[in-house]
């Protein structure tokens, strides 16, 4: 088989491959780019905490109407941005730092979460609910995650210049302007919004993936944030095809398969990355004039 | 005008300076003076709307609070960010951009005009990480420019710079008290204040003096001072000065 072929044929063949294409490309530009800003506002592991947080809700959905997209979603959102208000209310009024609490929360909404699934389905539901099942996109879905990533990237050109201002000097967006409480809220919605897109795709334990490995790996590569979003999306959509394809032709679990191309793309930019590894062994050069 | 109506402002229940009057014209240029842990920096922010008084209140005569530029001491910029100096100082134009906004040509020139001004006119495509911190206060200078607000506060703004830097931003100061707008500064230098500063406020968690610098920073002022600069008492009783006749200033 040719390598034009490797690459292309799994696409032109199957269905359930373009929706799964489809779903990635969807989570790329829109979870992504908030995956970008979790990572530059230094809550990349709150995004992994609130993606367990997901779970009990995802779960509760589960138990009471099954596989049902709808009740895993509504349920998911509930708790996802229940426990992000309740994080960030604790950050932003108590001495208590976010990463204090962030330990508890993973545990335990994973354990509740499991413990529900498990009082009525199947361990291939599991599989499902921790996992996903980018492989068996229907239509529902994917026009659930499009939709989210739709509405992601239309907030966040709206919210750009303030949420840059939240990032860099909250202090001062606070000075000037009434609207850092909903810069701030708004964005963890936006994350909430898109832990459940990803949670469909990738599971609960993969979603974080997607966002926050192709946006370390960017920040790497670049030195201002325009360049660092692009650089973000164009490796989280050639972090997802290589993963697709080496799913397809080696017969390995998708969503474990992308997450580790995105892995691999962010080792070779801690190795080449211009302050990487390689270049720090290389010989110094000398350095300029004043 | 600013002025100060029996203001006390703290931290739970703790005041870090209280019963403070005080009348400030617009166009006003003074200096705030006093021990560490007077309260000079909890009074700029209590005119600055970052604290809410315990007691009393600020009247500040139809100005909006977002019409207050106001230069914490300690900067609080996440200089990890990926950001030019160009961006970080163009979002002192807030008030003209907004959310949607764009700089425009006219934004864009009052951009780089400031960071002329302060010295850094060809720093603007540098990241905010590389600089020094006499540059980075340079460029937080040049984003008070651009917001050109009727009332400035700045804390020790002088602290952490060189004494060229110091008298290049001290020349931004007078500047802006020549264009009329009222400027308050939280100083350390009683030389620099005695120079430049026409009003001085010298506080050690209750006023001492207020009024023209020279009858102000006198020895016995002055000592007064550092006696009252007391120590933050955990168990402190019930202040109850308000219940007592008051006393002609």
């Amino acid at each position: 088989m040719n390598i034009i072929g490797w690459l292309i044929d799994p696409f032109v063949d199957f269905d359930f491959m373009r929706r799964a294409l489809a779903g990635c490309m969807a989570l790329a530009f829109g979870a992504t780019p908030i995956g970008a800003f979790l990572l530059l506002r230094r809550m990349s592991l709150m995004g992994d905490a609130m993606s367990h947080a997901i779970l009990p809700g995802a779960a509760l959905g589960y138990l009471a109407f099954g596989l049902s997209l709808g009740a895993m979603t509504v349920g998911g959102l509930v708790a996802g941005v229940l426990v992000a208000l309740l994080a960030g209310v604790v950050a932003r009024s108590s001495v208590l730092k976010e990463d204090a609490s962030l330990a508890a929360f993973y545990l335990l909404s994973l354990a509740a979460g499991v413990l529900i699934v498990s009082l009525r389905g199947s361990n291939l539901d599991l599989l499902h609910v921790l996992f996903g099942s980018v492989l068996a996109l229907d239509d529902a879905s994917l026009l659930l995650i499009a939709g989210i990533a739709s509405v992601t990237l239309l907030c966040l050109a709206i919210m750009l210049r303030p949420l840059v201002m939240e990032c860099v000097d909250p202090g001062f967006l606070r000075a000037v302007s009434p609207l850092s409480p909903l810069t701030h809220y708004g964005f963890l919605v936006l994350v909430v919004l898109n832990l459940v897109s990803g949670f469909h795709a990738l599971g609960t334990l993969m979603a974080v993936g997607i966002m926050i490995l192709p946006a370390a790996a960017a920040r790497l590569w670049t030195r201002s944030l325009g360049p660092m979003l692009a650089s973000a999306v164009l490796q989280a959509l050639g972090g997802a095809i290589l993963g697709l394809l080496m799913s397809f032709h080696l017969d390995l679990p998708a969503g474990p398969a992308i997450v580790l191309m995105l892995g691999i793309l962010y080792f070779a930019a801690l190795l080449f990355a211009p302050d990487g590894l390689v270049s720090r062994m290389l010989p110094r050069r000398t350095h300029l004039e004043t | 005008m600013i002025r100060l109506h029996n203001l006390t402002l703290g931290y739970d229940r703790h005041p870090a300076v209280h019963h403070l009057d005080l009348e400030l014209p617009q166009g006003s240029l003074v200096a705030i003076v006093g021990p560490n842990g007077a309260g000079k920096s909890t009074l700029l922010k209590g005119i600055a709307g970052a604290l809410q008084p315990l007691g009393g209140r600020i009247d500040l005569d139809g100005i909006g609070p977002r019409e207050i530029a106001y230069l914490p001491q300690h900067h609080g910029l996440d200089l990890d960010f990926p950001m030019s100096v160009f961006d970080l100082v163009s979002m002192g134009l807030w008030r003209f951009t907004g959310v949607l906004g764009g700089l425009g040509k006219r934004g864009r020139a009052a951009v780089k005009d400031a960071l002329d001004a302060v010295g850094l006119g060809a720093f603007g495509e540098r990241p905010i990480g590389s600089l020094s911190g006499g540059q980075l206060q340079r460029v937080r200078f040049a984003r008070l420019l651009l917001q050109d607000a009727p009332v400035m506060l700045l804390d020790e703004p002088f602290a952490a710079v060189d004494q060229r830097t110091s008298e290049d931003l001290m020349r931004i100061v007078l500047d802006w008290h020549a264009r009329g707008r009222s400027v308050i500064v939280v100083l350390h230098d009683i030389e620099q204040v005695r120079r430049h500063f026409p009003t001085c406020l010298l506080v050690a968690r209750e006023p001492i003096a207020f009024g023209p610098t020279s009858e102000v920073l006198t020895a016995a002022n002055l000592a007064r001072a550092r006696q009252q600069a007391a120590v933050f008492d955990d168990h402190a009783a019930v202040c109850h000065q308000d219940d007592r006749p008051a006393v002609p200033a």
